[in-house]
Parts: structure tokens; C-alpha cells; sequence
């Protein structure tokens, strides 16, 4: 069968197919609204296919097949981009680099919601001014009271360990950061957040708020770091049920407002409304802060496991500021008895006027550090 | 060309649309969001097909994907379909009144998401929640008055 008899047939209709085409051509000419290219198809370039174009500028007139061949070998480079992409390689590092030169246009976008926070800001009242003054100084009496009567079970918690001789669970040394108030792609959870490695901020550290754990950076450029939450469908977290102590893995979901707890075996100790603090497995994040509320469990697809919805503690939809947690070295064991007793704060005024000043500062720099104590069980 | 044109206008304009897909919006109308870039790309492509291409659109899509944050490479790829798209019907558009290009512009945003589906699915990615596909119908209805917008810039100093 080595004859190369099939091939006059399709030559043939070939011929008849571009005959075709050459008498398709009147039929262009007499709808001149029609692109003549589009009608014709001719392998050479024959005079009756030269029709003006009626309406724009010359189109591609060699066009159809050079620009089919172009549109393919977009399609292929846009693919062959995404594939690098989606596989992280080496096209991870040239994008950061290529982000870099991108931050004009966040900080551009970022710019309304500044504007607009800077103008509602200017136009509080003094009423109103006074209002969230009072309320603040009572939120700080009550909280300053609260973390007084924690640290003397922390001090007692440290004097324990150092009996036991384990390992100290020390300060933790933490640096404000504000987010950066764009939306990005909404199927990535990701959030930008305004400082970046000219601030010391690196990849791998945990982000927190005052509910608890939001998520990390993984990315970061001289003055932005692009922070992975929690509920993105990439991320997992190494959890410990705080009741029964079980340790599980929670997953992203894609959507803001829900985790996913899954493979949780039928007999395990997990209900619902279980509190889920990080375990510290994986080194990644430190142990104990709050994760999220376990929802409904009900059986996965296998039937063998239980699966929940959880809803995240932290608020992950965009907020004002975050907390960069900047590793969770042990530090200097701390003398008990160097510690003040009780040291309950003076109720008077000026003591929470002085704390409450201290307090202000830190937001009006772009990154101050504080210093606080990780509250493992609260 | 006999008309003079604005030169910035373009440039102008496509930041314009590459911004307007940042700022925030609240969380109900995020889903809403008219996809800007793709409508003022298409209208350059549309008047001004010398100045824009299928080379420009990738460009653009690569630049946006940087800016978006997304899978580098997707934009580009759903811009350029869109750009060849409108290339090969340029000639049929420009006779169109401004409603049937609307209704072309809100077909083409459609097969636009259609596109970014099979994406998803492709690399595994979730899928956007069904509001998203509201979203081409914002931009059907945005398609006038941006041309108009567009039109009245770039012709201004005609006259």
C-alpha cells in the first residue's frame, strides 16, 4: 500500500474545493459589508479575491492563514505560561522580580479607599471623637485587667516548665503591617499587604489578627508581601482540637468565610462547635492560636472519614491592619520573681490615657514592633 | 486616517481599565465587576486596529495577570482569543449600530468567562461562584457609554 494512489484524490478536491471559493467571491462582492478575506481562501493571491476594503483600514490581507498561525502561536506561549506558572519553577522568581515593577499600579489602586479612610477620618467629630475615646479607655481597663491575670498564669505556667525542664514557650515578637486594599483574583486568596522586605517582612512568617491565625506570607517584594490565607484551596494547616487535643489538617476552601476540615476519622473525639487552635506540626506556625469553629460534620465521599466546614476565627475579608509574627525563637527565660506580682493597672485616668497613647502609636508608623506573649491555651 | 487623534488616550485609558479591575469593591458588587481591560481593549481594537494587535493584547494580558495576581498567562490567553475574535470581524462591527456591537461585546465577554471556566478546570482551580457570569452583562451595558467616552477623547481636537 505504498502506491501514492489516495493522494490525487484529495488533490482533486482540493481543486474543487478552491473552485469553490473563486465563485464564493461575487457572492462576497455583492454583501460588501462582508470582509472579502473572510470569504476567500485561496492558496495564491488571485485578482478577483483583491476587493477594497470597504469599511477600517487595509486588513491583514495575506491574513487568514498567517494570522490563524499567529493567534496559535499566542495561544501556545499563553498555555506554555500557564503550565510554568501552575508548576512553580523557576517562572515563580521572575515573576516576583516582575511584581516589583508592577507595585506602582497597586499602590495607584490602593490609593481611593486611602483617600477615602484619610477623609472620614477628618471628618469625625469631636462628639464623636470623645465617644470612641470612652469607649476605648473602658475596652483597654478591661483588657489590661484580662492581661494582667494572664500573665501571672504565665508566669506560673513558665515556672512549671522550668520544672519540668521542657522547652520555653516564649515571647513572640510581632510587627504591624497594613493590607494593601486592592482585590486581586477572586478564585486566589491572597491578600497584598503594604510592607514588604525593606521592612523585614520574609517569606514564611505567620500573619495574625486579633481573632487568630489568617494565613502566610509567600512572597515579598522591597515594599509589598503577598500573604496566602488560610481559606485558599493550596493551603493547609496542622491543627489540634483544643477539647479533646486530636490533631487534624485543615484545608482552603476557595471561598473567604469557610475552611475545610477533612479525613477525620469516625471515632475521633471531634463535635461540632469544637474550638481548632494550630498545633505547631510542620514548624510553620507557631502552636495555639486560633484557627476556626468546627461546623457540621458529616461522612466525606468514601464514607471512611468525617468532614466539617469551619469557620475561620481571623477576619480574613480585608481589614485595616495584620500582625507579621517574626518567628518564635525561645528567648531569654524570664526571672519569675523579676516579674511584678500582680501588677494590676491604677484605675485612675492618667495611666490609661498614657497606655492608651502608647497604644495609638504603633498604627501611625508603618511598622512598629511589639512585643506580647503568646497565650497558648486562652 | 484623516483625524487626528490623542495620542495618551490609549495608554491612558488601558491603565485606566487595569486599575478600575483592582479598586475594591464591596463584597456584594464584587462578583459584578465589568471586566474594564477587556472592554477597552476591544474598543481599541475595534477603532484603532493599527495601534492594537494580538501581540499588544498578550502583552497586556501578561501584564494584568502580574497586576491581578492570577495564573500568569490566563488573561493573555482569554485577551488574545478575544483580539483575534474581534480582528476577524472588525469590518462587520464598525457598521454595526452601537447596540448590536453592545450585544457582540456582551456575547464575546460571555465566551470570555467561558474560557476562564475550562481554564479552571483544566489546572484545577475552583470555579468562580455563579454571580461571576452577571458580570458580561454589566459590561453589555457599559459598552455605549464607554465608546462614547472613548470617541469623544480621542477625537476631541478634530475641529
Amino acid at each position: 500500500m505504498g502506491h501514492p494512489w489516495p493522494t490525487p484524490k484529495p488533490r482533486s478536491e482540493k481543486r474543487g474545493f478552491r473552485y469553490a471559493t473563486q465563485t464564493a467571491v461575487p457572492f462576497a462582492l455583492a454583501r460588501p459589508w462582508a470582509k472579502p478575506s473572510l470569504r476567500s481562501h485561496p492558496p495564491k493571491p488571485s485578482p478577483t479575491t483583491h476587493v477594497p476594503p470597504y469599511a477600517g483600514p487595509p486588513a491583514a490581507r495575506p491574513g487568514d492563514v498567517a494570522g490563524v498561525l499567529r493567534l496559535l502561536a499566542y495561544l501556545i506561549l499563553a498555555t506554555a505560561l500557564m503550565v510554568l506558572d501552575y508548576r512553580s519553577g523557576w517562572l515563580r522568581a521572575a515573576r516576583t522580580q516582575a511584581e516589583v515593577a508592577v507595585q506602582p499600579l497597586w499602590w495607584l489602586a490602593g490609593l481611593p479607599s486611602k483617600v477615602g479612610t484619610g477623609l472620614r477620618e477628618e471628618a469625625v467629630t469631636r462628639s464623636q471623637l470623645a465617644r470612641d475615646n470612652e469607649r476605648l479607655r473602658n475596652a483597654l481597663l478591661i483588657q489590661a485587667a484580662r492581661n494582667a491575670r494572664l500573665r501571672t498564669a504565665a508566669a506560673e505556667n513558665e515556672r512549671l516548665r522550668g520544672l519540668l525542664g521542657s522547652a520555653e514557650r516564649g515571647r513572640l515578637d510581632v510587627q504591624l503591617a497594613s493590607v494593601l486594599d486592592i482585590d486581586l483574583d477572586p478564585t486566589r486568596q491572597r491578600l497584598l499587604l503594604d510592607s514588604g522586605r525593606n521592612a523585614g517582612v520574609q517569606v514564611g512568617q505567620a500573619v495574625i489578627d486579633a481573632g487568630g491565625l489568617m494565613g502566610q506570607v509567600i512572597a515579598t517584594t522591597p515594599s509589598t508581601a503577598s500573604v496566602l490565607l488560610l481559606t485558599d484551596p493550596d493551603h493547609a494547616v496542622p491543627v489540634a482540637v483544643a477539647r479533646s487535643g486530636i490533631r487534624l489538617v485543615v484545608y482552603g476552601s476557595g471561598r473567604s468565610d469557610a475552611l475545610h476540615l477533612a479525613d477525620v476519622p469516625l471515632s475521633a473525639d471531634v463535635r461540632p462547635g469544637d474550638e481548632l487552635l494550630t498545633s505547631g506540626l510542620g514548624g510553620r506556625f507557631p502552636p495555639g492560636f486560633a484557627v476556626g469553629t468546627v461546623g457540621t460534620l458529616r461522612p466525606d465521599d468514601s464514607r471512611a472519614f468525617l468532614e466539617a466546614d469551619v469557620t475561620p476565627a481571623a477576619q480574613l475579608d480585608r481589614g485595616r491592619d495584620v500582625l507579621l509574627l517574626r518567628g518564635y525563637k525561645p528567648v531569654p527565660a524570664v526571672d519569675p520573681a523579676a516579674l511584678p506580682p500582680a501588677p494590676v493597672p491604677a484605675p485612675g485616668a492618667p495611666a490609661a490615657v498614657q497606655a492608651l497613647s502608647a497604644a495609638t502609636n504603633p498604627p501611625a508608623s508603618p511598622s512598629a514592633t511589639a512585643t506580647t506573649r503568646s497565650e497558648p491555651g486562652r | 486616517m484623516s483625524r487626528a487623534r490623542n495620542g495618551w488616550v490609549l495608554p491612558v485609558s488601558l491603565l485606566l481599565g487595569l486599575l478600575l479591575g483592582l479598586v475594591p469593591l464591596p463584597g456584594i458588587l464584587q462578583p459584578l465587576r465589568p471586566y474594564w481591560l477587556a472592554l477597552v481593549l476591544a474598543y481599541w481594537l475595534l477603532e484603532e486596529p493599527e495601534h492594537m494587535g494580538l501581540g499588544m493584547s498578550f502583552a497586556l494580558g501578561v501584564l494584568a495577570d502580574l497586576v491581578f495576581g492570577g495564573l500568569l498567562g490566563e488573561q493573555a490567553l482569554r485577551l488574545v482569543v478575544m483580539a483575534f475574535i474581534l480582528d476577524r470581524f472588525r469590518a462587520r462591527m464598525r457598521f454595526f449600530p452601537l447596540s448590536q456591537q453592545a450585544l457582540v461585546i456582551g456575547v464575546l465577554l460571555v465566551n470570555d468567562r467561558v474560557i476562564s471556566a475550562a481554564i479552571h478546570v483544566v489546572m484545577g482551580a475552583p470555579q468562580l461562584p455563579w454571580l461571576y457570569w452577571l458580570a458580561p452583562l454589566l459590561g453589555l451595558l457599559l459598552w455605549a457609554p464607554l465608546h462614547f467616552a472613548l470617541d469623544t477623547l480621542r477625537l476631541r481636537r478634530r475641529g
